[in-house]
Parts: C-alpha cells; sequence; structure tokens
C-alpha cells in the first residue's frame, strides 16, 4: 500500500531530443511564417474563442514545436476560423491560413482526437 | 581658405559636429528647417541614464557651435554635383558651394494615431512619451489630471516591430525610455500602480538593467509580458487595456486612468528627401544606408558625404554624440590627407 499517496504521474517535461521535427518542418515548406511569430500575444488577446477555451495560434505554434501536438489539437478544435488573429499580427502571418495548413497537414488521425 | 562643411540638421549630431569642426579650424554651416537647434532633444526632459537635464546637454552644444554659420527655418532646395564639390542651393537664396557635406537629419517620431487601436487623438486619457517629456517639462497637458491617477500603463514597441505599420525595426530607445518615465511618474503619483506592457524588454545600454532592477524593487512598476491589442472607454472615462499575458498564457486587462504610447523612432521623410537628390541609397528600414554597418557608418557611397546620429537609424544621444565626432575625424583626416 502506498502510505504517502504518491501515484506516478508521465512527466510534463517538454524532451526536445525526443520531439519529432518532420512535421513541422513540412508545414513549415507551405508556410515559412509558421516560424516567425515572436509571441507578443496580440493574436490570443483579440481571439473570440481564447478567453472561454483557451485558445491560442501563438500557444499552438509553441507546442508544435515542442512536440505536443495533442495539445495543440485540443486547443484548435475552438477556433472558429474567424481571422481576428491575422488582422493584428505585427509580424504580418496569416494565423489563419496557418491554422487550416496545420489541419491539412497534421494526418486526421490526430487531428480528430 | 577654410574649408566649409555644410551639415544638413541642426540637432545634437549636428551641432557636435559643428562644434568639433569648428575647434580643428574649419567653417561648418548649419541649415535647420525648423526655426530653433537642438532637434528632438530640445523636448525632452531628463535624459537615460544618468537625468541630466536636457537643457543643460543643449545649452553646452549651442554654446560650443555659436561661431558655425547657422541658418534656421531654412530647407535644401536643391543640391547638385559639380566636379569634386557640391553646389546647394537653400531655400533663402543663398548657394553655397562644398567639398564636405554632413547629414544630420536625425529621425521622426512614429505617429500613434496611425495605430487606431491604442485610440491616440480619441480618448483623452491616452498621450505618447513625447507628449510626457512636454508634460515634464511645463506642466501643462490637460489630458493629464493630477488629483486622480490610480492607475497609469505604457505601451511598448508603438509602430516598432510591427509590419502592420511597415517598420519592422525595434526603436531601441523606448523600453529605457518607458521605464524611466514610469519611475518619474511613480515619483510623481506614490499611489498609483504603474504597469508596463512589453514584448522584450530590451535594455542594452551602460546602467539600463540597473532601471529595471530599481523600478521592480523601489518602485514596484509591474511588468507584463504582453503586446496590448486594443484600448476603449469605459462610462467613467477611464480606459480599459486588453492584452495577453503571454507568461500567464490568460487573457488580461486593466482599467486606466492615464495609458503612454512608446511612439517609435522611424525614418525622417525629410531625410529621404535630402538623400533622393544626390541618389542616396536608402536602407530597407527606410533609413539611409551607410556605406556599410560595422566599419563605416559614417560614411555615404558618394564621395564627401558623411552621416552621423539617428538619420541612419534609431540611437540614444551618447551614440549620436560618438558618431558626429567619429564623422568630423573622417572628414579631417581626408581633408588632411589631400593636402
Ligand atoms: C521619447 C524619446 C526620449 C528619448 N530620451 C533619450 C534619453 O533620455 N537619453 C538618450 O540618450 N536618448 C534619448 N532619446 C534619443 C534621442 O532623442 C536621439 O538620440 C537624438 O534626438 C538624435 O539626434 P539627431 O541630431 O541625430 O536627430 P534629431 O534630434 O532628430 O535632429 C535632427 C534635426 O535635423 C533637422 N532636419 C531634419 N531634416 C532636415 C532637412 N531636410 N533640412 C534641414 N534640417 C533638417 C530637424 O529639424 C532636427 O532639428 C530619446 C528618444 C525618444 C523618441
Ligand atoms: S481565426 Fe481562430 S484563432 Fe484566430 S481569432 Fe478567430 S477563432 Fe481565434
Ligand atoms: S500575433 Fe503573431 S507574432 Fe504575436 S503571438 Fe500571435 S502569431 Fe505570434
Ligand atoms: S526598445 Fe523596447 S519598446 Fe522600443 S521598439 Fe525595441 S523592444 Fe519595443
Amino acid at each position: 500500500m502506498n502510505v504517502f499517496g504518491f501515484k506516478i504521474s508521465p512527466s510534463s517535461a517538454i524532451d526536445m531530443d525526443k520531439v519529432d521535427r518532420a512535421r513541422f518542418e513540412e508545414l513549415c515548406r507551405v508556410e515559412p511564417d509558421a516560424v516567425r511569430c515572436m509571441a507578443c500575444g496580440s493574436c490570443s488577446a483579440t481571439c473570440p474563442a481564447s478567453a472561454f477555451s483557451g485558445m491560442s495560434i501563438r500557444k499552438v505554434l509553441l507546442m508544435l514545436q515542442r512536440g505536443k501536438e495533442k495539445d495543440a489539437f485540443r486547443m484548435m478544435r475552438n477556433c472558429m476560423l474567424c481571422g481576428k488573429c491575422t488582422m493584428v499580427c505585427p509580424r504580418g502571418i496569416n494565423t489563419r491560413h496557418l491554422i487550416l495548413s496545420i489541419c491539412r497537414i497534421y494526418d486526421d488521425k490526430e487531428g480528430k482526437q | 581658405m577654410k574649408e566649409i562643411i555644410v551639415i544638413i540638421g541642426g540637432g545634437i549630431a549636428g551641432l557636435e559636429a559643428a562644434s568639433q569642426l569648428l575647434k580643428l579650424g574649419y567653417s561648418p554651416i548649419i541649415v535647420e528647417k525648423s526655426d530653433h537647434l537642438g532637434g528632438h532633444v530640445s523636448r525632452w526632459n531628463k535624459l537615460f541614464p544618468d537625468m541630466t537635464p536636457a537643457q543643460d546637454l543643449l545649452s553646452e552644444l549651442i554654446m560650443s557651435s555659436k561661431d558655425a554659420n547657422i541658418f534656421l527655418n531654412t530647407a535644401i532646395s536643391s543640391m547638385n554635383r559639380l566636379k569634386d564639390s557640391y553646389n546647394i542651393m537653400l531655400s533663402n537664396g543663398i548657394s553655397i558651394i562644398t567639398k564636405y557635406i554632413l547629414i544630420t537629419t536625425g529621425f521622426r517620431l512614429f505617429d500613434a494615431s496611425k495605430k487606431e487601436e491604442y485610440g491616440y487623438g480619441v480618448y483623452d486619457q491616452v498621450i505618447t512619451n513625447a507628449d510626457l517629456e512636454h508634460w515634464f517639462n511645463n506642466g501643462n497637458d490637460g489630458r493629464i489630471d493630477n488629483s486622480q491617477m490610480n492607475a497609469i500603463g505604457f505601451v511598448h514597441c508603438v509602430g516598432s516591430r510591427d509590419e502592420k505599420a511597415r517598420n519592422t525595426q525595434c526603436s531601441k530607445v523606448c523600453c529605457i525610455t518607458a521605464i524611466k518615465q514610469a519611475i518619474e511618474l511613480k515619483e510623481r503619483f506614490p499611489d498609483a500602480q504603474i504597469y508596463c506592457f512589453y514584448m522584450d524588454l530590451r535594455l542594452f545600454g551602460k546602467k539600463f538593467e540597473d532601471f529595471y532592477i530599481k523600478a521592480q524593487k523601489d518602485f514596484g512598476i509591474h511588468f507584463i509580458r504582453g503586446r496590448v491589442s486594443e484600448v476603449s472607454e469605459n462610462i467613467e472615462g477611464k480606459v480599459i487595456v486588453k492584452a495577453e499575458d503571454t507568461l500567464a498564457g490568460k487573457p488580461i486587462k486593466v482599467t486606466l486612468d492615464l495609458l503612454v504610447l512608446m511612439s517609435g523612432m522611424v525614418c525622417n521623410p525629410d531625410s529621404t528627401r535630402t538623400a533622393g537628390m544626390m541618389a542616396l541609397p536608402i536602407d530597407s528600414d527606410g533609413f539611409l544606408k551607410s556605406s556599410d554597418n560595422v566599419f563605416h557608418i559614417t560614411s555615404s557611397p558618394k564621395q564627401g558625404i558623411y552621416y552621423a546620429g539617428a538619420c541612419t537609424g534609431p540611437k540614444t544621444v551618447p551614440e549620436t554624440l560618438a558618431e558626429a565626432r567619429s564623422a568630423v575625424l573622417e572628414i579631417h583626416s581626408h581633408i588632411i590627407g589631400k593636402e
């Protein structure tokens, strides 16, 4: 019996040694702007879905680069493709188009989780 | 005969250059389009990092350059190249022949009303960094209501690092200016909560990081990492600022009595026009293009034409003064070499 009440939970740490970069690189070939985000947060601050669902294209881009695809997809399901984020991005990233490309490139298996 | 050197722009770069040229025995002519000397620094109050009164610096510069030939309210009408010199026509009808031109036309402050979402010119509680310096100087600005100052915000990177504003460059001086001004306001309004909304804090210069630590430790300034997305007004006439707090990963809002926009340093269209008369190249950021950005910042690709100060990009006062001296030395070496 575990008297201290500890249980083993999976590590939430990011292990860059294990990140599979292949699909993000594929994404970058069609969306070279994917790596230009400077994490300013303008997109999330403007996003009508953000306050309720936590959707943030900033976080999606980060998570895809850190091997946390599942978290990214869970978030992206809340996007309404309204395009407000694209209007405000100071780096001029077409975030709406980027979201569509992410959906297309990361295969359906994960996209539909 | 004393060599004539034409200095275009009577800001601190032009004044310092004139003063050094006089010491070396040359005849500088300053052409200044406005009605006063000193450029932007004449509008500032105290200068980082030592909190030197801007007026002290200016009086010294104006004093040491007073023997130069100075034309105020004067623009360049035309310039053309002769065999080994230039013929400059001034708007006052005077024409000058010279072998040496020093361009010190400086920068322009980004017009904050172009970022409509920040409400400059729409809401009374929204001012710029330059407006605040004015207020420090003359205490006269209807938008700053002394009696009611509970919360104040600073927005970094207004018109800088922004493709939508067509300025991708970092203006370099506004992070430190925001912190300097935040401290100055906290000294005047000790009970106010002060917030800086930043994307990155770029405190590259000598003593700048000390300002940051002081702002945190001694003045309790709140630093929020997120770019302000919109500003609106509530029924009490206060402004509400929205952003993402990117470190907390959550949307954030705060209600303020005063919002200060850190307008960036952008290229001066007057510089560009003047450079255009001599077909001088313009860099991708809109500023004048030096021969290169490592070894020859003060040289243009044209013989006899030099640059100093913020006409080639955002610079601090000490950097501007150093460039003015360096350009003068280059001109001097060139003249000596020919003798
Ligand atoms: C809000 C703010 C606060 C700042 N505070 C500080 C500080 O505390 N400490 C610090 O180190 N730096 C500070 N700076 C930076 C400082 O203002 C610059 O380093 C300095 O102004 C650069 O001087 P300059 O002579 O190159 O250009 P300017 O100051 O822009 O002067 C250029 C001059 O040329 C004239 N001119 C332009 N075009 C023409 C033309 N075609 N013909 C004739 N004349 C022309 C203009 O009228 C002007 O007088 C601050 C900047 C900002 C925006
Ligand atoms: S397109 Fe999606 S992510 Fe962008 S603002 Fe609209 S809902 Fe938010
Ligand atoms: S607005 Fe653009 S640069 Fe800013 S966090 Fe969003 S995607 Fe990145
Ligand atoms: S110095 Fe700071 S506020 Fe100014 S443009 Fe650069 S990062 Fe933005």
